[in-house]
C-alpha cells in the first residue's frame, strides 16, 4: 500500500541508524540528557526530515515551509541530529550539546538556534502553539494552504491539562492543516504511564475531542509515511498519529526501561551501544535489501 | 502636560481604563492587519467586543483556557501576527504565568497581554478576582514590557503604542470607572514617566501608577494647601523604568513615596527602590497592599481598608517629612 520504493525505505532506515549513532555520541559527550525518547523517535524524525517535510535547510525561514513544533523538548537530541544531518548546521556541532555557549541548549531555545520554530521543554505547551500556527495559516492562506503544522508530543506529556485545552480548540476549529504525533512509548520519569496516570483509552480520548486518529508502529517507515499521507488527506478534522514506539529502540539495555528516560549513557555504555547499533543494523534496518 | 482642565472639579468625566484599551485595539486593528485578538470568555468585560465585531475573522474566542490562549498567541506571533490576549489579570498573567514566560517571553514573541480587573477596586467579586500581584509577575520576566495606564485615554494611547513594538508586553487594566486625567494632547511614550503635578518648593516626590494616579493628585493638591509641596510623577511604564526621571526626582525632593494598587512586594515601588538604592539612596514610603488578600466591598471601602485612599497617601508623605 505504501508509495515508498524499497530503495527509499532502505535509505531512510540506514539514515535512522546514523541518527541513532549521532544521538548516542552527543549524549556521551554531554554527560547528561535523555536517551530513551530520542532513540525511540529516531525512525519517525528521520522519515520527517528526509522524506516528509516541506523544508529548505539552507533557507530555514522559507514562508512555504511546513512548521514543526517539538512539544516534548527533552527529546531534542533526535531533533538536533536530524537537523544537522539534513543540512541545517554542521554534524560536528552535535558534540556541543548542552555545553556552555552551544546553540544546542539542553532544551531547545530559538534564541540560540533561530531555525527552530519554537523553544520548548516545559511540557504541554507545544500543541497550543501549533494550533496558533495552524489558525494563522488558514487565516492567511485559506482552506487551500499546502503548509502543514506538525506537533510532536510525548505520551507522559498528555498528563498536562493544557494539551487537552489545545485539543479541544483544534477540534472546534477543524484544523485539517494540523497533525499531532504522539510518541506512545509508555514511559515517563517515574515509571510506566499506565501506572503513573493512565492514558488509555487514548485513541478514544482524541476522537472525543474531534480528532481523526491513526495508530502505527513508530519504527516502520512505510507505516509512518502512510499515516502522514492519510492525516494530510483528511479535510474535516485535525489528525493525531499515535506512534507506538520502543523507548531506547536500537540498544538492548536501553529498550523498554524507564530509567533511561532522563539519563545519558556513560563512555563505556556509549561504546557498547555503538557496537550494538552497528551489529544490529541489519535487524532494525531493512528487509528491503 | 495638557491634563484635563476639569481634573480637580467634582464633575470630572469618568470612564473605565479597560474601555480605552478596547478603543485602542480597534484603531490598532484598522492600522495594521497583523493585529489579531483573542479572549477567554470575557470578551465584553475586557472590552474586546468592538474588535470582535469589526474584525470577526481576526478575533478568536479561546473559551476559558488562559494557559492555552497564551501559547496559541505565541504560535500566531510565530506566523507574523501581533496577538492581543485578554482576560482578568488574576488569570492572565496569574494562572498562565509560565506559559507567558516560556512560550512568549523566552521565545521573544510580540504577544500583548491585557489583564483587566486589576487591584482591589474590582470590588464585590472579592479577593479571588482582585489581582494585586500581576506587576510583580510580569516585570520579573526578561523582555517583558509592563504598562499601567492611569486613565481610559492613556490606555488607548498605550494600546496603540504597544501594537507597534516587537516586545512582549503586559498592559494592566481596571474595571471601575475612574476620572479622566489626561487629554488627547497629553504625550504618551513607552518607558517615559511624566510629571502631572508640581507644587512650589517640593519636599516629596510621589510616583504613582494606574488607577491611583487620581487619588495621588488629589492628595498632592490637599498637601499643597497645607503648605507641603510635592511633585507627582505618572509612571505609565513600569518596565523599562524611566530611571533618569526617578533619580532626578529623588535628587530634587530628597524623599519618595510610591503609590500603586498592588502588593508592595515586587511592585512598582520595588522597581523604584531598586533604582534608588543603587543610584541615589533615598528615604521612601510605599502605598500599596501590605501582604494581604482582597475581599468584597465597594472600591472606596476597599481602598480605605487597605490603605490606598487619598488620606493614606497624605499620611505616607507626612511620614517622610
Amino acid at each position: 500500500m505504501t508509495h515508498l520504493h524499497d530503495d527509499k525505505i532502505k535509505f531512510l532506515e540506514e539514515k535512522a541508524l546514523e541518527i541513532r549513532k549521532s544521538i548516542i555520541e552527543s549524549l556521551v559527550e554531554a554527560k547528561s540528557g535523555h536517551t530513551a525518547g530520542p532513540l525511540g523517535m529516531a525512525d519517525i524524525f528521520t522519515a520527517f526530515y528526509f522524506h516528509i517535510l516541506k523544508q529548505d535547510p539552507k533557507n530555514p525561514t522559507w514562508e512555504d515551509r511546513d512548521r514543526v513544533v517539538l512539544s516534548n523538548g527533552h527529546i531534542c537530541p533526535v531533533l538536533y541530529a536530524v537537523m544537522a544531518h539534513s543540512g541545517y548546521f554542521p554534524v560536528e556541532e552535535l558534540k556541543t550539546l548542552r555545553k556552555f555557549g552551544s546553540r544546542l541548549q539542553g532544551h531547545p531555545h530559538r534564541e540560540y538556534l533561530p531555525m527552530l520554530e519554537t523553544s520548548s521543554g516545559p511540557l504541554g505547551q507545544g500543541l497550543s502553539q501549533a494550533v496558533g500556527m495552524a489558525l494563522v495559516d488558514r487565516l492567511d492562506r485559506g482552506q487551500n494552504s499546502n503548509r502543514t503544522v506538525y506537533c510532536f508530543l510525548g505520551d507522559g506529556e498528555l498528563n498536562e491539562g493544557q494539551v487537552w485545552e489545545a485539543a479541544m480548540l483544534a477540534g472546534r476549529e477543524k484544523l485539517h492543516n494540523l497533525v499531532a504525533i504522539v510518541d506512545r512509548n509508555n514511559i515517563q520519569i517515574d515509571g510506566f504511564t499506565e501506572n503513573i496516570m493512565p492514558l488509555e483509552p487514548l485513541a478514544d480520548k482524541w476522537k472525543a475531542f474531534g480528532w481523526h486518529v491513526l495508530e502505527i508502529d513508530g519504527h516502520n517507515m512505510s507505516a509512518i509515511v502512510d499515516a502522514v499521507d492519510e492525516a494530510r488527506a483528511i479535510f474535516e478534522k485535525p489528525s493525531v498519529i499515535i506512534a507506538h514506539t520502543i523507548p531506547g529502540m536500537g540498544v538492548d539495555v536501553f529498550e523498554f526501561d524507564y530509567k533511561w528516560h532522563g539519563n545519558p549513557p556513560n563512555k563505556d555504555q556509549g561504546a557498547n551501544a555503538m557496537a550494538e547499533l552497528r551489529t544490529l543494523g541489519g535487524q532494525i534496518a531493512s528487509e528491503h535489501e | 502636560m495638557n491634563l484635563n482642565p476639569k481634573l480637580f472639579d467634582a464633575d470630572v468625566e469618568q470612564a473605565p481604563i479597560r474601555q480605552g484599551f478596547g478603543e485602542g485595539l480597534v484603531i490598532a486593528g484598522r492600522a495594521d492587519e497583523r493585529v489579531v485578538a483573542m479572549c477567554c470568555d470575557l470578551t465584553e468585560s475586557t472590552k474586546m467586543d468592538a474588535f470582535a465585531r469589526e474584525f470577526p475573522n481576526r478575533f478568536f474566542e479561546m473559551g476559558i483556557m488562559e494557559q492555552s490562549a497564551a501559547s496559541v498567541a505565541s504560535g500566531m506571533a510565530a506566523m507574523g501576527k501581533v496577538p492581543f490576549v485578554s482576560s482578568y489579570a488574576m488569570f492572565s498573567p496569574g494562572r498562565n504565568w509560565e506559559q507567558i514566560r516560556t512560550t512568549i517571553c523566552y521565545n521573544n514573541r510580540p504577544v500583548k497581554i491585557a489583564g483587566s480587573h486589576s487591584g482591589v477596586s474590582v470590588g464585590p467579586d472579592g479577593g479571588t478576582h482582585q489581582a494585586v500581584e500581576d506587576i510583580t509577575l510580569t516585570r520579573v520576566i526578561p523582555r517583558m514590557v509592563v504598562i499601567t495606564p492611569c486613565d481610559s485615554i492613556e490606555a488607548r494611547k498605550a494600546t496603540l503604542a504597544m501594537a507597534k513594538t516587537n516586545s512582549p508586553t503586559y498592559i494592566r487594566l481596571a474595571r471601575e470607572k475612574t476620572p479622566i486625567i489626561t487629554t488627547e494632547d497629553t504625550p504618551f511614550e513607552i518607558g517615559k514617566a511624566q510629571e502631572f503635578f508640581r507644587a512650589e518648593n517640593p519636599k516629596v516626590g510621589i510616583i504613582a501608577c494606574g488607577s491611583l494616579v487620581y487619588n495621588t493628585l488629589m492628595a498632592a493638591k490637599e498637601l499643597e494647601t497645607e503648605g507641603v509641596g510635592a511633585v507627582v510623577l505618572n509612571m505609565g511604564t513600569i518596565k523599562p523604568l524611566d530611571r533618569a526621571t526617578v533619580i532626578a526626582l529623588a535628587k530634587e525632593c530628597g524623599a519618595i513615596v510610591t503609590v500603586e494598587e498592588h502588593q508592595i512586594a515586587g511592585g512598582m515601588g520595588s522597581a523604584v527602590a531598586e533604582v534608588l538604592a543603587s543610584e541615589h539612596p533615598t528615604r521612601m514610603a510605599f502605598v500599596g497592599v501590605h501582604d494581604k488578600f482582597g475581599q468584597s466591598g465597594t472600591p472606596e471601602e476597599l481602598l480605605k481598608h487597605y490603605g490606598m485612599d487619598k488620606d493614606a497617601i497624605i499620611q505616607a508623605v507626612k511620614s517622610l517629612l
